[in-house]
């Protein structure tokens, strides 16, 4: 990005995590760079297995120690996130960072009621006093557009609809007004009139409160509503990052472009699929993340393969058209 | 005539709670539900959770008993003489969401496709022919892939296997319940073009039920619009997606996120959460979330009316005589 | 956009070729199994255990019935009694060789019967659901509300002493937690959809049980039933202490604990053998038991 004045929000340098169990050890993260200003969103827009939550989740250490090996350095808002210790940890998520689930039922107890859950927090963090984290409870609760906040303070987790959990789960995640709030696809299990809500309620939240987003989806859609920038991710690995309006547009990755295609999106203007013409599939099926070649992971499935691309993973390198800030791992898109 | 033929579908599901297990509440999960589908057509299904479109797929398939209406198939009513269960059900499939869960994990690939033609007779060595020639059909090279069993396979595979499954007793139609959502984008578009050249093949009749508009857009003829246990809209996929007339399928449509960076959603068209079908509310079951509800959508509940060619929508502004005062004339005389 | 990308009916066979060799599930099981260095460490132990009953005529040193007033209680380590003798001199190893035959067989026999009943129950019970599930799960619950120890003796004693009423009361005790377990099973199968897809393509019930619910109840009932093993080895044991198992001279570890309890304070580690037998075939039977249950338990 153009600020260099200012350190990143979040800094992330070579990121790799394995996990190791008795079959096998598998490489979710292999090799991820990427920094984050205060108040900007990314978007990860990767497929299943691509390693995207893992690297959320590696951001918040929730990982299983014993079982995973990480890699690489994480810095966010001069944190030293690998090597905090437990009281570090505790002081840390929540209050630098925050993270919010596909499935709210996760983030709750199910024996304290929603108002109880959020002033804990507050309190934990701030030390205030019950009250004064009641009334931030309930200042959250009107802040996500839950209809009769107050009598929602005393509702169980389970009393309330799909889109009312997730409002409430954003709300408790940004009780103690976090910097930075990191998405694990939570819009991805909701009816497509409330998904619209919970994205266009996102997107106003960080412009509100001025935090920086990261936004884990596998919807190209979702991505564009609320990203500034785009990470597209395959195996482990940040095969194209770019302005959103870029990566869109002018995809440099032979992946992103395909998957832009594949995603049918009649009536765009971008690449109206028709009806009844073939979509244009990408071949195969995402690689083996225990045993991943040594080139580019995406060689076997791209139409544009050559010999060079089995032998060595491309190096994220201005594209062609797209400026500096749009970084391709593609051997054909360098300038 | 069409293949299929649905008249007044109803089914409750009751909710039995407390000691004497008494019944407590009716989830209304299909309430009313008339439609046909033509010999060789996709009749794509939309709509939210609770709207009752899987329900209506098992009803069909007989998976579970309907408390109300008549389903025809090729003409005779299912349970009479003239079409037996057994019958109905080599010339009917169903293809799951669940790609694992929809595989015998005990059974090798081979013998659960070839599971089905036995059943109906079959010889074991002639429903594993078929099972292998299915096979590499729907795209799977049979020498690599007879043996294994379902945990080995990725999801896009399982759900071919699946697809090649439904296909062993040679159907005339296939009900797609939400069969390619759970896929990957990639291979999603992978096994969209798969169905489309099996339809061609075997001359098969679609129903795909799918939460996703974009893929329903582009794999069916006909759309049919469902919001809790009714039909809100149903017509041609062109007319559905250009000119959608019922304020709920022009929501649905505008929900959907805008993939133009520059062009992004600005308001959701709806607020809320759709209601529990448990107690829906009364008349229009639409009120409760659209604009432009009022007085008469509380007392009246709307019928499904003809408002273009095969194009009918269930609203009371497009029905002249209805007394609502926002009443949208119609092209195109019924 | 560039230029199309392969259609997927050109992809049709560059799907990656097979990584895994396709083995079937109780081979990956097995395998699985042979990992895990505990599991294979108890099965080995009570491999042991069934050798050494079925040998016992030839492995045992001396004749477990041949009483001598003269060496009753030796110590362990006596000369020619290696593991000492009992109150009636018999030589300690040698019965307790002799003991693992009746204790393994009423140990287990029990549960094989019940786990064979139980799973026919509870198959019917979870597959028909209804009228049916009502009768059998309702008359299990009846036999529930009787504590497992006090529902032995009470059969056992109505039926009699002797070691087939001992089996046969054994086997009602185990019939309904085995019941419980396979109605569950079942229940939880029967909703999945390969047994919709199954009933979709025609199939009667009586074949979908037997191809798609056996298979998948089976397994996951077994392994219950083996941990069951150890208690009904406790148990056995138990009625035989309590006089309405297996009667003397027979060697049977839960008898000699009971005959040997008067010399505890005289000699306590000649005492303590037979229990010692029991509780290590017992804890055998549950580690392997969970070893099983973990190595089943086989994700995508």
């Amino acid at each position: 990005m153009s600020s260099t004045a200012t350190t990143p929000l979040v800094e992330v340098t070579n990121l790799s995590v394995h996990f190791r169990n008795a079959d096998a050890t598998v490489h979710a993260v292999n090799g991820v760079d990427f920094t984050l200003n205060a108040g900007e969103v990314l978007g990860i827009l990767g497929e299943s297995g691509s390693g995207k939550s893992v690297t959320l989740k590696t951001l918040m250490r929730l990982l299983p120690e014993k079982k995973t090996t990480i890699g690489g350095g994480m810095r966010v808002a001069g944190h030293d996130v690998l090597s905090l210790d437990r009281a570090g940890l505790i002081a840390f998520r929540g209050r630098v960072a925050s993270m919010i689930f596909q499935e709210p039922m996760l983030a709750f107890d199910p024996v304290f009621t929603i108002g109880q859950q959020i002033a804990e927090t507050v309190i934990q963090h701030e030390g205030v006093s019950r009250e004064v984290a009641m009334a931030r409870a309930l200042e959250m609760l009107e802040r996500v557009q839950i209809p009769s906040a107050k009598r929602r303070l005393e509702a169980y987790p389970h009393e309330m609809s799909g889109g009312m959990r997730q409002r409430a789960m954003i709300a408790l995640a940004l009780a103690c007004k976090p910097q930075l709030l990191l998405a694990d696809e939570p819009t991805t299990a909701l009816d497509a009139t409330v998904q619209i809500q919970i994205l266009l309620l996102l997107r106003q939240l960080q412009k509100e409160m001025g935090m920086a987003v990261i936004f884990v989806t596998h919807d190209v859609g979702a991505a564009v509503e609320v990203s500034d920038r785009i990470a597209v991710m395959y195996a482990g690995r940040f095969v194209e990052t770019g302005d959103v309006r870029t990566v869109i547009r002018k995809p440099g990755h032979p992946y992103t472009q395909g998957l832009l295609a594949a995603n049918v999106l009649p009536g765009t203007g971008i690449h109206a699929g028709k009806r009844g013409d073939r979509i244009e599939a990408i071949p195969g099926a995402p690689p083996n993340m225990v045993t991943l070649a040594p080139g580019c992971a995406f060689e076997p499935r791209c139409k544009w393969a050559e010999e060079r691309c089995g032998t060595k993973v491309p190096e994220p390198l201005p594209s062609a058209d797209g400026g500096a800030a749009h970084l391709v791992r593609c051997v054909r898109a360098v300038a | 005539m069409s293949l299929l033929d649905v008249q007044g579908l109803v089914k409750h599901f009751p909710i039995k709670s407390g000691l004497l297990n008494r019944q407590t509440a009716t989830v209304r999960a299909v309430d009313g539900v008339s439609f046909a589908i033509a010999a060789g057509e996709t009749l794509g299904v939309v709509g939210e959770s609770g709207c009752g479109k899987s329900t209506t797929a098992r009803l069909i398939m007989h998976l579970i008993e309907h408390d109300a209406g008549n389903i025809a198939f090729d003409g005779k009513t299912v349970g009479s003489q003239h079409m037996q269960l057994k019958e109905l059900r080599r010339q009917m499939q169903m293809v799951f969401q669940d790609s694992y869960a929809s595989l015998n994990p005990r059974l090798t690939i081979e013998e659960s496709i070839a599971f089905g033609p036995q059943v109906h007779g079959l010889g074991r060595t002639e429903a594993r022919a078929r099972a292998r020639d299915l096979l590499a059909r729907v795209g799977l090279n049979p020498a690599q892939f007879i043996r294994r069993y379902p945990h080995e396979l990725s999801g896009g595979q399982r759900q071919r296997v699946n697809i090649a499954r439904a296909l062993a007793l040679e159907p005339k139609l296939v009900i797609l319940d939400e069969s390619v959502s759970a896929l990957d984008k990639s291979v999603q578009a992978q096994v969209l073009n798969l169905l489309a050249d099996l339809k061609q093949e075997f001359k098969l009749t679609y129903m795909f039920i799918s939460h996703d508009l974009n893929v329903v857009q582009y794999i069916s003829d006909r759309v049919m619009v469902m919001y809790l246990g009714r039909i809100a809209e149903i017509g041609p996929v062109g007319e559905i997606y250009s000119n959608p007339r019922h304020p709920y399928t022009r929501a649905l449509l505008s929900a959907m996120p805008s993939v133009d960076p520059d062009d992004r959603t600005e308001a959701p068209p709806l607020t809320g959460d759709p209601p529990n079908p448990i107690n829906p509310p009364s008349g229009c079951r639409f009120r409760t979330r659209c604009e432009h509800a009022e007085a008469v959508c509380k007392q009246k509940e709307p019928v499904l009316n003809m408002i273009g060619t095969g194009h009918s929508a269930a609203c009371h502004m497009m029905n002249a005589g209805s007394g609502h005062s926002k009443i949208i004339p119609i092209a195109v005389a019924a | 956009m560039s230029a199309p990308l392969a259609s997927a009916a050109a992809a049709v066979f560059t799907e990656p070729p097979p990584v895994v060799v396709s083995r079937g599930y109780w081979a990956t099981v097995f395998a699985r199994v042979l990992r895990d260095k505990v599991t294979v460490f108890c099965a080995l132990v009570l491999i042991c255990m069934l050798l050494m009953a079925i040998f016992a005529p030839w492995i045992a040193p001396k004749d477990p019935t041949a009483t001598s007033m003269l060496k009753r209680l030796a110590l362990i380590g006596s000369e020619g009694y290696l593991l000492g003798t009992d109150e009636l001199g018999r030589d300690m190893l040698s019965r307790l060789i002799y003991g693992a035959r009746l204790s393994l067989f009423i140990g287990i026999v029990p549960v094989i019967n019940a786990f064979l009943i139980g799973t026919l129950l509870g198959v019917l019970a979870g597959f028909l659901g209804g009228r049916v599930n009502t009768v059998i799960m309702r008359t299990i619950d009846v036999f529930f509300a009787f504590p497992s120890v006090l529902l032995a003796i009470a059969i056992s004693g109505a039926l009699g002493a002797g070691i087939f009423n001992s089996i046969v009361s054994l086997t009602i005790v185990f019939i309904p937690p085995i019941t419980r377990v396979a109605e569950s099973v079942t229940t939880q199968v029967r909703g999945l959809d390969f047994v919709e897809a199954a009933r979709a393509s025609g199939a009667n019930a009586l074949t979908i049980i037997r191809v798609h619910i056996l298979g998948n109840v089976l397994g996951p009932v077994f392994i219950y039933a083996t941990s069951l093993m150890s208690v009904c080895m406790i148990l056995a044991s138990g009625l035989s202490f309590l006089g309405l198992g297996t009667k003397p001279p027979a060697a049977e570890w839960g008898l000699m604990l009971n005959t040997l309890r008067t010399a505890i304070y005289t000699n306590p580690w000649v005492a303590a053998l037979p229990g010692v037998m029991i509780f290590t075939t017992s804890i055998c039977f549950n580690m392997m038991s969970d070893g099983l249950r973990q190595a089943m338990d086989i994700k995508e």
